[in-house]
């Protein structure tokens, strides 16, 4: 069966099981060679079908190996690394094996080749990320997280129905691959609805900014890579040119950069950010071309090391400072300037500016859509950018690391560059976006399809820089509207956070009240009466029936009594007892 | 830290440094103008001086002041909303 193939995620898991048993020296080591192990299995891998389980009538395939799961398997490992070595100063065990599961569910999800084991690893990933926001053991993160699984549970449910519908409706199909956007049935939007709530695509998106802000400082930068991109890796797989995420992923890029405006706390800034720019590779999925499904698997790719670089760099200031919201950080240089350099280089790859990541990737997405004359979605993408531009290239970098100082004494005190581990794992994602908008074959021949595409031309230099500089000047403008706020936004997910406490009023008030008036008439119409009747019958059994048996037993009692002084035991007694009973009855019979 | 001289450099001589980024835009503008060959552009409006320019500002400018003004219309509230 898998004779020369080794699953990635396999690695994993089993890496994760067994790291308990590796302790002092050999840890750190371990915490690398895992990943490194898993990532050089995904670059060693050969395009082909492998892993295929029969299980009762089903052909589960665990190994489909092909362009598209090569380049998000080869990122997906890539990241699991610098996420690893960013993390590796804890000494809890459970956040590492909780983010190696969860890297194993992506990885399954990447290289699955039905809806069965696409369905098992996709619940493995919602089950260990949870751990990474409830290992943070905040005042708010068991609540958190209980809505991250339930959210993910309900997206769970709508894959579920739409491939079991599926199976019903073909007549036994569970192969995931095209599923037929031509001609979309209900099963097509069921597991659409339950691949894009993972992509957090608006209204089901707020589960993202909610846990990632909640979750650990290593937790984060692993959540950030992995979730929406595996979904986004689904949507590439199974719904390339489906026209509706034209439209959303529009209103995804729009929707991330109006909240992360309104947003005081960095990593919930940057969570909103990941829905702007996830908004760009699901409308490069709808868009559907070579060039665009290029684009978007080109910006998943760079995106994960960018988003993970800002996460890390803002993370970094969390677990130095213990802060994350603008309004009790600013003026940092002096204290974190590596941290400040990183996470710079991070925005600055986000906002596609040229020689960063972003640039060579995000441009093939709107490039798309302007070819195929989706003039439009192609304006509006780009007014997004200048948005990203605005706050992670500028918003971030300036309120944490220049602006008013709002650090309290004990901030400023705390506040320096983090541990070496950190820094080493920020440099690498830093080398690499800067490598990928530098030299772009390394990641354009990775791409599922020939690219024909060159990002560095004239015009697309000035377009951009022109976009760019200029967002910066209506910046430094307009900073004062800028300014951090002490607020929280209301997102969608107000209704199931307040439709939660009105069950729970519910609950408590009306159906507590009519349950207590069901009790006290139960009382008074059943109780009291069977009481009164269980009383009777107590005192019936106690005086009638127990009083006819215990009479009964008393006077055989006191016969006996009486029989027992008669019977003395002497045979001249009892003969003189039994002549007399019987001349009694000879006289008395006589006489009668 | 040479990465703190740096930056401390140009806050030293912000006057200067506003100047020259200011220079930095004039001259796109100028390249824009001058030297860019404009027949790859997408549509005619992108044929207009400065086009893209114009673009990045008024974008950056409609999003912070929509944003805003959503924000303040009921969206933003007091941090402590949910714990009630």
């Amino acid at each position: 069966m898998m004779t020369d193939f080794m699953h990635p995620a396999l690695i994993m898991i089993i890496g994760a099981l067994l790291l308990p048993l590796f302790r002092g020296p050999a840890r750190k080591p371990y915490l690398v060679i895992v990943p490194l192990l898993s990532f050089i299995n995904v670059m060693q891998l050969e395009a082909g079908t492998y892993g295929i389980i029969q299980f009762l009538d089903w052909h589960l395939i665990f190994g489909r190996v092909d362009r598209l799961s090569q380049v998000f398997g080869y990122i997906m490992t890539l990241m699991c690394i610098i996420g690893t070595i960013y993390g590796m100063h804890e000494d809890e065990d459970a956040q590492h094996i909780a983010a190696w599961l969860y890297v194993a569910g992506a990885l399954g999800v990447i290289y699955c080749g039905d809806y069965i084991t696409l369905f098992l690893f996709w619940e493995l990933m919602a089950f260990a990320s949870v751990f990474l926001v409830w290992f943070r053991r905040g005042p708010n993160s068991r609540a958190t997280g209980y809505r991250y699984i339930l959210v993910h549970t309900a997206g769970g449910l709508f894959l579920l129905a739409g491939f079991v519908l599926r199976y019903k409706v073909t007549g036994g199909d569970l192969s995931f691959g095209p599923i037929g956007v031509d001609s979309p049935q209900l099963y097509t939007y069921l597991i659409m609805i339950g691949f894009i709530l993972n992509a957090a695509v608006p209204p089901f998106h707020a589960w993202l900014p909610d846990a990632y802000g909640e979750a650990t400082v290593g937790g984060a930068v692993f959540m950030c890579a992995f979730t929406t991109k595996t979904a986004v890796y689904t949507l590439c797989r199974g719904f390339a040119g489906m026209d509706i995420l034209i439209p959303l992923g529009v209103c995804m890029a729009l929707y991330g950069v109006v909240y992360a405006v309104l947003e005081n706390d960095t990593r919930r800034l940057l969570a909103y950010h990941i829905i702007s720019q996830v908004g760009y590779m699901v409308a490069g999925v709808g868009i559907g071309t070579e060039m665009a499904i290029n684009g978007t698997c080109a910006h998943a790719f760079a995106h994960i090391l960018y988003k993970g670089l800002l996460f890390m760099g803002c993370g970094s200031v969390l677990y130095m400072t213990g802060k994350s919201k603008f309004s009790e950080l600013g003026g940092l240089y002096k204290k974190m300037p590596l941290a400040f350099v990183f996470t710079l280089i991070g925005g600055l790859s986000i906002s596609a500016f040229p020689l960063f990541s972003g640039f060579v990737s995000k441009s093939m997405i709107v490039a798309a859509g302007f070819h195929e004359h989706m003039l439009w979605p192609a304006f509006l993408l780009t007014l997004a950018s200048a948005g990203t531009f605005l706050h992670t290239g500028l918003k971030v970098p300036y309120f944490i690391w220049f602006g008013k100082n709002n650090c309290s004494e004990e901030t400023w005190e705390k506040a320096a560059d983090p541990p070496w581990n950190m820094n080493v794992a920020m440099g690498a994602a830093a080398f690499l976006c800067i490598f990928i908008g530098c030299y772009t074959p390394y990641l354009f021949k990775m791409l599922p399809y020939p690219v024909h595409y060159e990002p560095y031309t004239a015009y697309h230099l000035s377009e951009s820089l022109q976009i760019l500089l200029f967002t910066a000047l209506g910046f430094f403008l307009l900073i004062k509207k800028l300014a951090p706020e002490p607020t929280i936004s209301i997102d969608m997910d107000w209704p199931y956070r307040m439709g939660g406490r009105a069950f729970l009023w519910l609950v408590k008030k009306p159906i507590q009240f009519v349950d207590n008036c069901v009790s006290e008439i139960y009382n008074l119409a059943g109780m009291r009466p069977l009481m009164i009747i269980s009383r009777f019958w107590s005192w019936f059994d106690w005086h009638a029936i127990d009083g006819v048996v215990d009479g009964t037993a008393r006077s055989v009692r006191n016969i006996g009594g009486v029989v027992r002084k008669v019977q003395s035991g002497q045979m001249q007694y009892n003969i003189f007892y039994g002549v007399t009973i019987a001349g009694v009855l000879i006289v008395a019979y006589m006489f009668s | 830290m040479i990465i703190v001289k740096f930056i401390d450099f140009f806050r030293d001589r912000l006057k200067g440094t506003i100047l020259f980024c200011y220079g930095v835009l004039a001259l796109l503008v100028f390249i824009d103008l001058a030297c860019i060959d404009k027949s790859v552009a997408h549509t005619k409006m992108e044929h207009l001086p400065g086009f893209w320019s114009l673009f990045g500002f008024i974008a950056c400018v409609a999003i912070i002041i929509i944003s805003k003004w959503f924000g303040h219309s009921g969206i933003m509230t007091r941090e402590d909303y949910y714990d009630d």
